[in-house]
């Protein structure tokens, strides 16, 4: 690892300002991805900016039609807390599966949307819940935060405040594990808002994505079973020594449709 | 070369270190506090781990200075005296262990486990322990070690 800065200013504006004198700086928060990326030395900020414990970041409260998660909330929290359960009881479980009981310690949720992992976990009940990103700067929806395999829309400099989701009931988030780093091979969020499916499929290799046309089937009133007919198109999955392309496609229908089933019911 | 300030088992100490340096270095190299083993360089073996503010985290996935001002606890703050921890004797009774390696992690997570479920059953257990791996006990005896020593850190509270 080569060496670095740090810094653990006592506020989000100090912060904002040591990351916007240095742009070689980078925001540390929960470091469980960040850390392993500088041992092997595939990164070199000149410094780090600690911004997990600033108190800007660190709450969670109900709002107007929803939950407010502050960037910093670690995955722990987030599947232990009251308001999440209650709300959004398929987000809860979600942090509480990501992968195991230290990571979950200290990870969070801005490290989580920000780093856009392909295979990671909460980019897509983010985009399956239609939910919007706050940053120090403005607010995205999902669907223009993400913009591919570990990008964002994120400027130099700007840093993820908060993400807001709607309340949902029919939800349910379903993953299969790759059996050594625990991660999704293929996780499926499937979510229902008023009369509206949504289906977003991690781990498929390109980036977080939508299956829109298993969302406009099942919006006609088609059921479940069925949907093995639908397309969902190749390109969106790649294969490497877990699992070939055509695989990972075939796990995404499997566990798409057992959301589904749990969602409505019918599978527990 | 920065000074790190520390709270390792209830005494605070001093670390003169690079800011790259990390929590496990920091234990065993500057403290010699070799309790605390480095099994992997991928953040997924456990046997790092540590409690930091009273939470297990892998020490290997956190810098020094990441942890200034912080209530650190090792495997060697857990025995009174000569009298072990608990959880270790229970380790010992319940054969929770072959060649050792793992062992400080595993017993880590395991206060770390009971103090956040009490008495976990079996199944609790082994999902708590997703980030500790063993090569040698297949884990059996492990869950069954944790499970009495929960039992026996309750009759002692
Ligand atoms: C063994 C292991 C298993 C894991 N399993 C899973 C899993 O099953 N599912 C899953 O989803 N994840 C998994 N993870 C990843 C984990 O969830 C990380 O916590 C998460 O991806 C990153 O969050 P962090 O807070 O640790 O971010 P950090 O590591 O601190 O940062 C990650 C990146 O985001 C940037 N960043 C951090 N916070 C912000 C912010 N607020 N605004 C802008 N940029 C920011 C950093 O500069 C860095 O580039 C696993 C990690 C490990 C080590
Ligand atoms: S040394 Fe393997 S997880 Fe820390
Ligand atoms: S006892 Fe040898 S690795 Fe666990």
């Amino acid at each position: 690892m080569y060496d670095l800065g740090y810094s653990r200013p006592a506020t989000l504006a100090e912060a904002l300002e040591l990351l916007q004198q240095d742009d070689m700086a980078q925001p540390l928060s929960g470091g469980q991805t960040l850390m392993p990326v500088l041992r092997a030395r595939l990164a070199a900020p000149s410094q780090l900016v600690d911004i997990a414990r600033l108190d800007e970041l660190r709450q969670i409260r109900p709002i107007d039609g929803g939950i407010e998660i502050g960037a910093g909330m670690t995955h722990a929290e987030v599947a232990a807390h009251p308001v999440v359960r209650a709300a959004l009881t398929a987000l809860a479980a979600l942090a509480g599966g990501i992968g195991d009981a230290q990571i979950r310690h200290r990870g969070t949720i801005g490290g989580s949307i920000a780093n856009n992992d392909p295979a990671a976990c909460y980019p897509s009940a983010v985009l399956a819940l239609g939910a919007r990103v706050q940053t120090n700067l403005r607010i995205l929806d999902a669907e223009a935060f993400f913009a591919g395999m570990f990008a964002t829309a994120l400027e130099p400099g700007e840093i993820v405040t908060a993400v807001r989701f709607p309340a949902c009931a029919e939800a349910c988030y379903l993953k299969f594990r790759n059996p050594a780093s625990r991660f999704a091979l293929v996780g499926v969020f499937a979510a229902r808002l008023g009369s509206e499916h949504r289906i977003a499929i991690t781990g498929g290799g390109n980036g977080v994505f939508r299956w829109h046309a298993a969302e406009q089937h099942l919006d006609r009133g088609a059921d479940i079973d069925s949907l093995d007919a639908v397309p969902l198109d190749l390109a969106n999955f790649t294969g490497d020594i877990h699992g070939s392309a055509e695989y990972r496609l075939h796990i995404a229908k499997v566990i798409t449709r057992r959301a589904l089933m749990q969602m409505a019911g019918q599978l527990t | 070369m920065s000074r790190i300030e520390l709270r390792v088992n209830g005494r605070d100490v001093e670390v003169e270190a690079d800011g790259r340096t990390l929590l496990t270095h920091a234990l065993r190299d500057h403290l010699r506090l070799t309790g605390t083993h480095i099994g992997c360089d991928t953040s997924q073996c456990g046997s790092c781990t540590v409690h930091v503010d009273g939470k297990a985290v892998k020490s290997c996935t956190m810098l020094a200075v990441q942890a200034a001002g912080c209530d650190i606890l090792t495997i060697e703050g857990l025995a009174n005296g000569r009298e072990l921890h608990p959880m270790q004797a229970a380790f010992n009774d319940f054969h929770g262990l072959q060649c050792g390696f793992c062992t400080p992690g595993m017993i880590m997570m395991a206060v770390d486990i009971v103090n956040r479920h009490g008495r976990p059953d079996e199944a609790t257990v082994r999902a708590e322990l997703e980030g500790n791996l063993c090569r040698c006990t297949g884990y059996h005896n492990i869950i069954k070690a944790v499970c009495a020593g929960a039992e026996r850190m309750g009759e002692v509270a």
